[in-house]
């Protein structure tokens, strides 16, 4: 039995989410839109000690089987998260994340005068995934990087609460 | 009518191979010598400038009216569009009205969304420090025209390397072919790092070099941009640098006897007007060539014979 699973209790039906890099458990909450105002109860237990990654974060939402879209976003932040879909206390499924090419709507470019960053256009942000590891992006309208601290970076800023 | 370039959006110089680009020139070759033709009569084409250019507009407009189209000129700031309409309501209402859009936009992507809301043809007419791919196909035309080939040329692109979208669209689009190149810049004006490694993932023969003098004997085409104050974090630098940044006739005491000199024009003080009369001048050619090169695009988009 792992350790936190004595912390929290195992849930009877939702998805757990594992390995998360330690201190990401909130944004991890941010990419999946998940803000606690949908009313799932929700556990999230930080700096879990793992084999694999030292210390590590879980999230769990009970009562929802989150939707792989969402979860491949993830990707951004912990590439090594594992997804355990569980069904009257059993893992039905164990789901896979992975990376898209393209990066859609979820960050930012970071040149002000991208055509992406005007806020009175109809547009979307979109980056192309050139490299997965360390992770850089390229902005589709304006071809600048993102490199992975700034990713990292946007995805914290906005989940603080 | 060639179907590559059929009803084609002109976003960047990096879409076009080299059949493509030397279909066109041969094109060119052809607008050379026409005056007027009225091949593209009952055209309507919208000229959005919404930074000031005389230079790209006026140009794109005479290639047009060559061609027997109407122009409508819509000019203005993005910032003043802004408080106004949106680029995308602008967009629309002109893609409505008229039959090809040609777009200059401080705004980096202003042309790719263009391309993507509209749907008749978009041609980039430069997009902040982004693309200018005509001004890009006018360049190999000029060396086309000067060398009669575009490969094995040694070729010095000098100025603002980061910031000057011709010099960028250049150095994409002689990068096409088989050349080295050597980039010459102040320290913080080098090629961004964008753009190094998709030169570097090609296999691009580029050397980055800060000072003229080290390689000017070697150069078969120079290529001046200006540099750009507002560029400079520091005033002091740029004060610094720009008196090393001007070229005149001792800078090209050493080059070949066959060398270039190429420049996208305006140019502020980083040519010197000695060199106009000098038989390495070759801008004022490369401007001229602008209309025929833009008259060969615009029968090209629109499928209409030479
Ligand atoms: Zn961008």
């Amino acid at each position: 039995m792992e350790e936190y699973e004595m912390k929290v209790t195992k849930i009877k039906n939702g998805t757990v989410i594992d390995h998360i890099p330690a201190g990401k458990a909130l944004s991890v909450l941010s990419l999946l839109e998940l803000t606690g105002k949908e009313g799932y109860t929700i556990a999230l237990v930080m700096n879990v000690k793992s084999r694999k990654l030292g210390i590590k974060d879980v999230v769990k939402v009970e009562n929802l089987e989150i939707n792989p879209n969402l979860l491949n976003r993830l990707a951004l932040i912990a590439p090594e998260a594992t997804i355990n879909i569980i069904r009257d206390y059993k893992v039905y499924e164990k789901r896979k994340i992975a990376l898209q090419d393209v990066v859609e709507n979820i960050l930012k470019c970071n040149n002000p005068t991208c055509i992406s960053r005007q806020y009175n256009e109809p547009i979307i942000s979109s980056f192309r995934v050139i490299s997965k590891k360390p992770l850089k992006l390229k902005c589709n309208y304006c071809m600048r990087y993102l490199n992975e601290s700034e990713v990292i970076e946007q995805i914290v800023e906005r989940s603080k609460f | 009518m060639n179907m590559n370039w059929f009803n084609r959006d002109i976003i960047t110089i990096e879409n076009f191979s080299r059949e493509e680009l030397e279909h066109l020139f041969n094109i060119a070759d052809k607008y050379m010598n026409i005056k007027f033709k009225d091949s593209l009569k009952g055209k309507i084409i919208a000229n959005l400038f919404l930074e000031p250019s005389t230079r790209t507009r006026v140009s794109f407009e005479v290639a047009a009216k060559r061609l027997g189209a109407e122009v409508v000129n819509v000019t203005g700031e993005y910032a003043s569009i802004k408080k106004g309409e949106s680029l995308y309501d602008t967009l629309k209402m002109l893609d409505s009205y008229c039959d090809l859009i040609i777009i200059r936009s401080p705004i980096e992507g202003s042309a790719q969304f263009a391309a993507d809301i509209c749907e008749h043809p978009v041609i980039n007419a430069g997009d902040g420090t982004l693309n200018h791919p005509t001004q890009a196909m006018i360049d190999l035309y000029t060396i086309k025209n000067t060398f009669n080939r575009l490969d094995k040329l040694n070729i010095g692109v000098y100025g603002d390397l980061k910031y000057g979208r011709a010099v960028v669209s250049f150095i994409l689009a002689i990068s096409k072919y088989d050349n080295k190149i050597y980039a010459i810049s102040p320290e913080q004006l080098k090629i961004r790092n964008e753009i190094k490694d998709e030169l570097l993932n090609k296999g691009v023969k580029i050397e980055e070099f800060t000072n003229l003098e080290h390689v000017i004997s070697e150069l078969d085409v120079l290529y001046v941009t200006r540099l750009q104050k507002e560029r400079f974090v520091d005033l002091a630098e740029y004060e610094r640098v720009r008196g090393s940044y001007k070229l005149d006739l001792k800078s090209l005491e050493k080059s070949k006897p066959n060398m270039i000199v190429m420049h996208p024009l305006p140019r502020v003080e980083e040519l010197t007007y000695e060199l106009d009369s000098t038989s390495k001048q070759a801008y004022f050619r490369q401007a001229k060539f602008g209309i025929p090169l833009r008259m060969a695009i615009l029968s090209l988009i629109f499928g209409v014979e030479v």
